[in-house]
């Protein structure tokens, strides 16, 4: 296993982490370590390693387990590579009855893969998500840190086209 | 009237900047409050009479919730705003933040004086990231103007605001879990007693309200809780925001007053799409019992007139299910979500969610057994009351509503192996 290294969070990464620090008590760092994560990762190309994790841990002067804990309970946090960028499908119950199905199907024989699956190229991973607060726009997807609503066939085929 | 309270920029361009707020009369009401010395009693009163009650869901009555901090010992106290917007259905709260963010940062400054909390935290859902951007823009701009940090209005109150994001959990709308969060900790909920006015964030007394809730109190504060209340019906003041969403032609958040007809807000909408037809409700977000169309017709929208239908208002989140809704797909999809964001903790939670999924994904592929309909119904009952968070019942109501109307559906799945609705599709 990789020794844990402050080195591996860059110096951007470490201003962005130092901001979020700013905003809690001096004896809380601790809280700002969904941020730190966020941050690391995305640093990262999108997922998580043990030592990145490692390294968040003694940046924050935290346990590493309390850092796992974290990175293992919230949803947004990957730990396998994902592809450059990552298609975020809700199919929850307002998504659904709008045709969310449809969507996935799309998207499947699209990209040529199943939900939870990378392109072989790496450039898509389609990542089926909860309920993403968007409801009246209906179907949904969220990449990076877009959202495009009322979608069908042919405005997922736009959206692909203008990420290429 | 729609629009009135916390859209009231919607009709601006832009209407998110501080330009658009101040021209809607933004921040006048924490200057009168500050200048003016205005007893947090007087505040907390006004809020009593305009009945304005938590919009996140649990619809607890705001004014009695800030009367329960401890304002007058010394010491580190918070508000925290609940912007972990998670609950199907729901989408009103990212509005709020995109378009009046400054709305929001009143209502909490407004909050801070009346419950001595000199520091404030907005917890925002993580994949919210415009609404994030557009809160923080707004922030920035509040501070610049001086509406946010030392001082204000030259006066001997401080409040400084910071936001949150979260990282994809819905049990962090669960307000302690939500602390817990902040704290950088798994989001599982405290078990209650102590409450947060006691021991809150960092152990420090807090108050925690939802978006729409303090993103309110500006306009109460401006134009008295009697007006508000008005917009309402005695118990069920104000307006509210409708978050609609399914096969309507306009769905859409609504902001409108409370007790308003179902029946109107449908036509609102423009009624159904084309090909369409009314079947069911969920009138206050996926936790909220499901409502057969034709009852619904009759029920008005507000707390009193939801539960008198057997349902609740939640957090206002229409769900509309029309007539080529299959209601087994309907809840085995919800049924699949509690399973996925139940945080572990509470062992009836843990496990029952997984029980109800698994039946119900049985049933819907056509293995259901003639016992299963008792089993969800035992296993949702046995769920309820035996956990530290409502995500338990939160999990189990929509299997006892779906259970009371549609039966039928479920019995056909069993017996014939297949859906009544989608003509044999599964």
């Amino acid at each position: 296993m990789p020794q844990a290294n402050n080195e591996l969070i860059n110096a951007a990464s470490r201003v962005d982490i130092d901001q979020w620090v700013a905003k809690y008590p001096a004896d809380q760092k601790q809280s700002a370590v969904m941020a730190a994560l966020r941050i690391v990762q995305d640093q990262n190309g999108g997922w998580l390693t043990t030592a990145l994790m490692d390294a968040v841990a003694d940046y924050l002067d935290m346990d590493k387990i309390h850092v796992y804990e974290v990175a293992t309970f919230y949803s947004m946090y990957e730990h396998k590579p994902v592809g450059k960028h990552k298609i975020c499908v809700c199919t929850n119950i307002s998504c659904m009855v709008c045709g969310s199905g449809e969507i996935v199907e799309h998207l499947e024989d699209k990209l040529d893969i199943k939900m939870g699956g990378t392109t072989e190229d790496n450039r898509f991973t389609l990542k089926e998500v909860e309920c993403l607060g968007a409801c009246s726009g209906a179907p949904m997807i969220q990449i990076g840190e877009n959202y495009y609503e009322n979608l069908d066939a042919e405005r997922i085929d736009k959206i692909l086209d203008e990420l290429k | 009237m729609a629009n009135e309270v916390c859209f009231r920029t919607l009709h601006l361009d832009e209407p998110w900047t501080l330009e658009s707020y101040l021209s809607v009369g933004g921040y006048q009401s924490l200057k009168k409050i500050l200048t003016e010395k205005i007893p947090a009693d007087d505040i907390i009163e006004q809020l009593k009479i305009s009945a304005l009650r938590g919009r996140g869901g649990a619809g607890f009555p705001t004014g009695l919730k800030w009367s329960f901090m401890p304002r007058q010992t010394e010491g580190q106290k918070y508000i925290v705003c609940n912007s972990d917007e998670g609950e199907p259905g729901t989408c009103k709260d990212r509005d709020i933040l995109r378009y009046n963010p400054h709305q929001l940062i009143e209502g909490m400054a407004i909050a801070g004086y009346c419950i001595g909390a000199d520091t404030g935290y907005n917890y925002i859902r993580g994949e919210f990231w415009e609404p994030y951007s557009r809160f923080d823009n707004a922030l920035k701009e509040a501070r610049e103007a001086g509406y946010l940090g030392d001082k204000l209005f030259g006066t001997d109150f401080n409040f400084e605001l910071h936001s949150h994001l979260g990282g994809g959990a819905y049990v962090c709308g669960e307000e302690t879990a939500l602390l817990e969060s902040i704290e950088g900790k798994k989001g599982q909920p405290r078990f209650k007693p102590p409450f947060p006015a006691g021991f809150g964030l960092y152990g420090k007394p807090t108050t925690i309200n939802n978006t729409e809730t303090l993103a309110s109190v500006p306009v109460i504060v401006e134009k008295g809780g009697q007006w508000f209340l008005e917009h309402g019906k005695p118990d069920n003041g104000g307006t509210k925001i409708f978050a609609v969403s399914g096969n309507v032609k306009r769905p859409g958040n609504y902001e409108i007053d409370m007790g308003t007809p179902f029946s109107e807000l449908l036509e609102m909408c423009g009624g159904m799409k084309d090909g369409y037809k009314l079947k069911a409700v969920i009138p206050g977000g996926s936790s909220s019992p499901v409502i057969p169309g034709d009852q619904m017709m009759d029920v008005t929208m507000d707390y009193d007139g939801i539960q008198a239908a057997g349902s609740m208002l939640g957090s206002g989140a229409v769900i509309i299910l029309d007539d080529k809704v299959c209601m087994v797909n309907a809840l085995a999809r919800l049924s699949h979500f509690y399973q996925e964001e139940s945080c572990g903790q509470c062992t009836p939670c843990r496990e029952g969610t997984g029980w109800l999924s698994r039946i119900m994904h049985r049933i819907e592929h056509g293995h259901g057994k003639q016992e299963d309909l008792d089993l969800l119904d035992k296993v949702a009952g046995d769920i309820m009351g035996r956990t530290i968070c409502a995500l338990g019942e939160a999990a189990s109501m929509p299997v006892k509503g779906f259970l009371k109307h549609y039966r039928d559906e479920f019995q056909y799945h069993i017996d014939h192996k297949k859906c009544m609705v989608g003509a044999g599709s599964k």
